[in-house]
């Protein structure tokens, strides 16, 4: 590739923010912009382009502060609408995980289980200012008596609410089907037998990570949209991989990057929190998370005019091979193909179902967007970016 | 029995509505998916026996269950020329049975939806698509047979099936 000759500074860019001057565009809008004028060209003109997502995302959760009430308790053992938290952290401090289920759910013993409420539902309802029951039980300590308390909180009440997710917004993933006999329920959603359906995620083309393959400008500092407010990418996510297989264009195909979030509960809305019960495999939460990516040169304008023809994941069994950590690609297909509804696969026609929503993606990167053009949301310029290669 | 009124099934035969002219109604084929309930006291009667012999109407049992307390529910695909079809409604009501257009017992809540898609390779009817343009999933209640597979493909629990 020829040098770059469009070169932008994070701090040119807020400037033009500051200005109301911005030029931003949705990762879908992108696509337009640089078919129709070339990288060069759109990389001048675009300063920022908008990403969005919406899926179900485990490890997702809550650090809590309930706050003291008389007398003191050492909460060592802790509930919230007899969903347990983990109460190892301090005194009133809990981390709310989003995949725990309610205590006494029937789980799987009747199979397939209904998983109806569990931490992802907890964090919705406290998001909607719902009263949550919030149960303690310490073993007392001569600073801390108490052994029990019990009571109604919404999470106004709370001194602390920080969303934490230590790994969000997979860079691409798999695709799910089941070569077995019968139905499988499993967190890619029922998967019927001989390949009847196959399950995928991602928002594609939207997708933040999948628009900066080799995360050239998203690191711990980047502000987000995380759950309706503005957030943080604090680090790398857990299973962060960016030594796998890819595309010419850099996309990954298949599972690759990863992001650990942050943000402050209290500014978030249910309308991107959203608790989900999977038939059969248990609960999780909706996050919605949306990425500006600064176009800071004409590689950029490339990177996020990416397509969902030219992004590809793997086809992976998940009733025998994924179980037992024995994944073989049984093929690889487009988003593109995806999207259409049905699939291709060894000449059996498959019906194919997104577990994210496209919908609510494009409305996160629409609204990311506005707040950029309004002057109401800067970049965040990485302090430190995410392992590349 | 507004609410049953609706689209014609034949393709050749200009949609009317029951209250149109006789002669119109006489030919016109009209499918309907409804919900009957059972109680106790009517459960042994041989109603679609009635419905087949003396209404002159072909059904297709889409769904039946039956309760502990013997009430009950069965959802069926009731296919005959306009007329019969209504005599046929009129009997089941006229028995004390509590009849509805299965369109009124699924609804998608939109309040809940988040538009993700996951009913949708699910759903045989098709009552569950994607728009295009929008990317919104889309239900369409007179394309739906009450499976309810749905239900459990649905991670937020925004398909309602009331049958019961
Ligand atoms: S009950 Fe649900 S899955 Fe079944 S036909 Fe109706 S909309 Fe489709
Ligand atoms: S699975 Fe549920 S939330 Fe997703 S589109 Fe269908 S009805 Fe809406």
């Amino acid at each position: 590739m020829k040098k770059s000759r469009v070169s932008k500074t994070y701090q040119e860019i807020n400037e033009k923010i500051r200005q109301g001057r911005a030029v931003v565009l949705t990762a879908e809008e992108m696509i337009d912009m640089v078919e129709r004028h070339g990288e060069a060209e759109a990389a001048r003109r675009v300063d920022v382009v908008t990403t969005g997502t919406f899926s179900p995302m485990c490890s997702s959760g809550a650090f809590l502060n309930f706050g003291h009430t008389s007398p003191k308790i050492r909460a060592s053992r802790v509930w919230l609408n007899d969903v347990p938290a983990y109460g190892g952290l301090a005194a009133v401090d809990c981390y709310l995980g989003a995949t725990e289920v309610a205590e006494g759910d029937p789980l799987n013993s009747v199979y397939p289980g209904e998983f109806n409420y569990g931490g992802g539902h907890v964090i919705e309802d406290l998001v909607a200012g719902n009263v949550v029951r919030l149960r303690l039980e310490g073993y007392g300590t001569d600073c801390y008596p108490a052994r029990k308390q019990e009571r109604n909180m919404t999470l106004s009440d709370m001194r602390d609410a920080i969303l934490f997710n230590p790994r969000n917004a997979y860079q691409n993933y798999s695709c799910a089907v089941n070569v077995s006999d019968k139905t499988i329920y499993t967190y890619m959603g029922m998967l019927r037998p001989r390949m009847a359906n196959a399950n995928y995620a991602t928002s594609g083309q939207l997708s933040p990570l999948l628009n900066d393959p080799y995360y050239r400008t998203i690191g711990l500092g980047t502000r987000i949209f995380l759950g309706g407010a503005q957030g943080y990418v604090a680090w790398q996510g857990t299973q962060h991989n960016p030594r796998v297989r890819r595309g010419e264009n850099g996309v990954p195909r298949e599972g690759a990057g990863t992001l650990a979030t942050i943000g402050n509960l209290k500014e978030m809305s249910p309308r991107w929190l959203v608790g989900a019960s999977m038939l059969g495999y248990g609960v999780s939460l909706y996050v919605g998370i949306g990425i500006p990516i600064p176009i800071l040169d004409e590689e950029m304008a490339r990177f996020t005019a990416v397509r969902d023809a030219d992004i590809y994941v793997q086809i992976y069994d998940y009733s025998m091979d994924y179980p037992k950590g024995d994944l073989k690609s049984l093929g690889e297909i487009s988003y593109g193909e995806l999207r259409t509804g049905e699939i291709v696969l060894n000449g059996k026609k498959v019906s194919a179902a997104p577990l994210s929503s496209y919908y609510k993606a494009r409305e996160i990167a629409m609204i990311l967007k506005e707040w950029i053009e309004q002057g109401a949301f800067l970049l965040g310029e990485p302090q430190h970016l995410l392992p590349s290669v | 029995m507004k609410a049953l009124t609706k689209k014609n099934r034949s393709p050749n035969i200009a949609p009317t509505n029951s209250q149109g002219s006789e002669g119109m109604a006489e030919e016109q084929i009209v499918s309907r998916k409804i919900v009957i309930h059972y109680t106790a006291e009517n459960v042994d009667q041989p109603i679609i026996c009635q419905l087949v012999k003396t209404h002159d109407l072909i059904f297709n049992i889409l769904k039946a269950r039956i309760f502990p307390k013997r009430e009950g529910i069965i959802v069926l695909e009731l296919s005959g020329n306009q007329r019969n079809f209504d005599n046929g409604i009129r009997f089941l009501k006229d028995k004390g049975l509590k009849v509805e257009p299965l369109s009124k017992s699924v609804n998608q809540n939109s309040d809940k939806c988040v538009h993700c898609g996951a009913c949708t390779a699910f759903c045989p009817t098709d009552a569950l698509s994607f728009e295009p343009g929008t990317r919104k999933v889309v239900f369409d209640p007179e394309k739906c047979n009450g499976c309810e597979l749905c239900v459990s493909a649905c991670p937020v629990r925004a398909m309602e099936v009331n049958i019961f």
